[in-house]
């Protein structure tokens, strides 16, 4: 049997809305991965040591607010500097086109913007765990 | 295939007929537009004898930046402000906390303190422009600052109107800008409601709103009853106070959502508007007409605007105001065509309010209340949203109330079943969103609204130069006094006004109210 793959679903940030994350974390659990949701405003450092205490694959953000620019490269260095850089990082959320690259220069894996596909954003995170 | 339901999932059949009104009577459940059951509308002239405020929402970056939009607004126009605050400002923190960082000014206007609230309001005549102010937990703190800003105006709180959202329920349910735990939460929202019976006759001290809830995905149903019932959880909190109900109900306000369910969506304003005013009559013995009218306003829904496409929006827009206007409401946000984007830029901005326009003065459809009353299918949809969502208040009735009810989690989870129903249904193609999972094309790029990063670094430094110019002394006296306050049975109020006078910052005076009441934290649940 092979072992499911184990997602941490994070809202970092001090925005609530979380209908998207709670709609990709029940999706992704439909879809047979074992999801962690974190609950709402994480900090990094809460939503790495998070990733660490539950061994998990990936971790899912996702940003609504405009706070991405902050959020995210702190969320990257802390990676790094726990030997964690094989935790694949997926963002999801209100990322303009110019963000999207420059996060996806950071090491993020796959950004997904509004009106990406579940099924879409299931097969891209089993083909990077 | 797409089959025939409401955006809600609520089957619709084939064809109305009188068959499908036959238990209803007009007398008693529609009644004149002004007359009770307020059904078809609470005036008799509806918009003849006045239109519905053009409210557009908006606020970004530093109080000086907004200033300036809403001097533009109002030149273009518009007939009423609404302040959006950014998210420090939603969660009573001053932009030079550390949860600040990357969101100062990116989703609303920054306000650490009354020297920014003076700012926002400058040059703006608090006799005259109606404001309402979208803030739930630190709400009763803002709407002090307001008032000390009329009092310097010379404006006296008898004669300032309009609204503060301060609805802290819906933040449980949907929202999730919280501060504190539901109970002192509910506390500061009766000391404002309290407070306003008692000096500020022609302000909404609260605007109880669906519109959240249908954001994070509820159904229409959905988005009626627990707003009801929220309303019915402060008349309940107000009257344990010792107010009469007749004292305060005149100034409970509310607030839906227009999403592109035409049909369904006027329903939804009548369905309201006939069992508010049942509730309030045969509940809580309410006798003054003014108790029984709900009065609301209504922003188009942010929800089903489309990244891809975004013109598109325009259009979506224009068909959720009609449904709103169609449905008697008293003010209107309409969105711009950016927003799955950004904050609008002030081209998007100007064509949102210009759709309220060609609305008001080019569609006729101002001329006679309650245009669609009288049709089968309205009327079947209205009777039928009435009687789901009355269940839906009673099931919460058993549950205790809405605060029993928030902290087992069932609202949240209605919706967030309903808003995952509705994406499995838009996955599975029935339903079409326009340029989403049907009719995709290449997008025309547009302008975004950039806000700029360096507002944190302007807040922080009026904030760094309001700390050493006022009085240390009188600050800790004022929040010491506050804390006491607090942690007694007084009304809050006077102790908030007078901190807020001294200039001590939002964060200042949250954190002393957070040391009294703790922070409230969910139980969250996938």
């Amino acid at each position: 049997m092979i072992k499911p793959i184990r997602v941490l679903v994070a809202k970092p940030g001090l925005d609530g809305h979380d209908r998207g994350a709670k709609v990709i974390a029940r999706a992704l659990r439909d879809a047979g991965m074992e999801v962690i949701y974190t609950g709402l405003r994480q900090t990094p450092e809460m939503i790495v040591s998070a990733a660490l205490q539950e061994d998990v694959q990936v971790i899912g953000l996702s940003i609504l607010s405009g706070a991405h620019n902050a959020i995210v490269p702190r969320l990257m260095e802390l990676l790094r500097e726990k030997d964690m850089a094989d935790v694949r990082v997926v963002v999801g959320g209100i990322i303009p086109d110019e963000d999207r690259a420059a996060l996806k220069r950071l090491g993020v894996a796959e950004v997904f913007q509004p009106g990406a596909s579940l099924e879409g954003i299931v097969e891209f995170i089993r083909s990077v765990a | 295939m797409p089959g025939f339901t409401t955006i809600s999932g609520v089957e619709v059949e084939p064809v109305y007929g009188p068959e499908h009104v036959a238990d209803l009577n007009p007398a008693r459940d529609l009644g004149e537009p002004g007359e009770f059951p307020y059904t078809r509308g609470i005036h008799r002239d509806m918009y003849r004898g006045k239109l519905w405020t053009m409210r557009q929402f908006s606020g970004f970056a530093t109080p000086e930046e907004t200033n300036r939009r809403y001097h533009y607004l109002l030149e273009e126009g518009q007939t009423g402000l609404s302040v959006a605050f950014d998210l420090p400002t939603l969660m009573g923190y001053d932009a030079d906390h550390a949860m600040s960082e990357g969101e100062v000014g990116k989703c609303g206007a920054s306000i650490c303190s009354l020297e920014d609230m003076e700012i926002l309001l400058h040059g703006i005549p608090l006799d005259r422009v109606t404001i309402s102010m979208t803030i739930n937990s630190p709400a009763a703190v803002l709407w002090t600052m307001y008032l000390v800003v009329a009092e310097k105006q010379g404006v006296d709180w008898t004669q300032v109107s309009g609204t503060l959202q301060n609805d802290i329920l819906k933040e449980y349910i949907a929202q999730k800008e919280y501060i504190f735990p539901p109970r002192p939460s509910m506390r500061l929202v009766t000391d404002t409601l309290e407070f306003g019976a008692r000096h500020t006759p022609r302000f909404n001290p609260i605007s109880i709103s669906g519109y959240h809830i249908r954001e994070a995905g509820s159904t229409a149903v959905q988005e009626l009853a627990f707003t009801l019932r929220d309303g019915i959880e402060y008349v309940e909190w107000a009257l344990e106070r010792g107010l009469a109900v007749d004292d305060f109900a005149p100034r409970l306000s509310f607030f839906f959502n227009a999403h592109s369910d035409f049909f369904e969506e006027i329903a939804k304003y009548r369905a309201a508007r006939r069992l508010w005013a049942r509730l309030m009559r045969d509940r809580f013995g309410a006798r003054s007409e003014r108790s029984l009218k709900l009065r609301f306003h209504t922003q188009t829904a942010g929800c089903s605007l489309t990244w891809q496409q975004p013109y598109n929006n325009i259009v979506r827009t224009a068909v959720q105001a009609m449904a709103a206007v169609s449905g008697g409401t008293q003010s209107l946000h309409t969105n711009s065509l950016d927003e799955a984007y950004a904050l609008p830029g002030e081209h998007a901005v100007t064509i949102a309010l210009r759709t309220q326009q060609v609305i008001a003065y080019e569609t006729g459809i101002t001329a006679a209340p309650d245009p669609f009353g009288g049709s089968y299918f309205l009327e079947r949809l209205t009777a039928d949203t009435e009687a789901a969502a009355l269940a839906y208040i009673r099931r919460i009735d058993q549950m205790g109330g809405m605060i029993e009810a928030i902290e087992s989690g069932f609202p949240q989870s209605e919706i967030a079943e309903a808003s995952f129903q509705y994406q499995r249904a838009v996955e599975a193609r029935e339903k079409i969103v326009v340029g989403v999972n049907g009719y995709q094309s290449q997008d025309q790029p547009i302008e975004i609204l950039q806000i700029d990063d360096r507002a944190r670094e302007r807040q922080v430094k009026k904030l760094e130069a309001l700390r050493s110019r006022r009085s240390q002394a009188a600050v800790d006296g004022a929040l010491a006094a506050l804390g006491k306050a607090a942690r007694g049975q007084a009304n809050t109020m006077p102790f908030l006004l007078n901190a807020v006078r001294a200039y001590a910052t939002l964060g200042e005076i949250c954190n002393t109210l957070r040391d009294v009441f703790g922070s409230y934290q969910e139980t969250s649940r996938i």
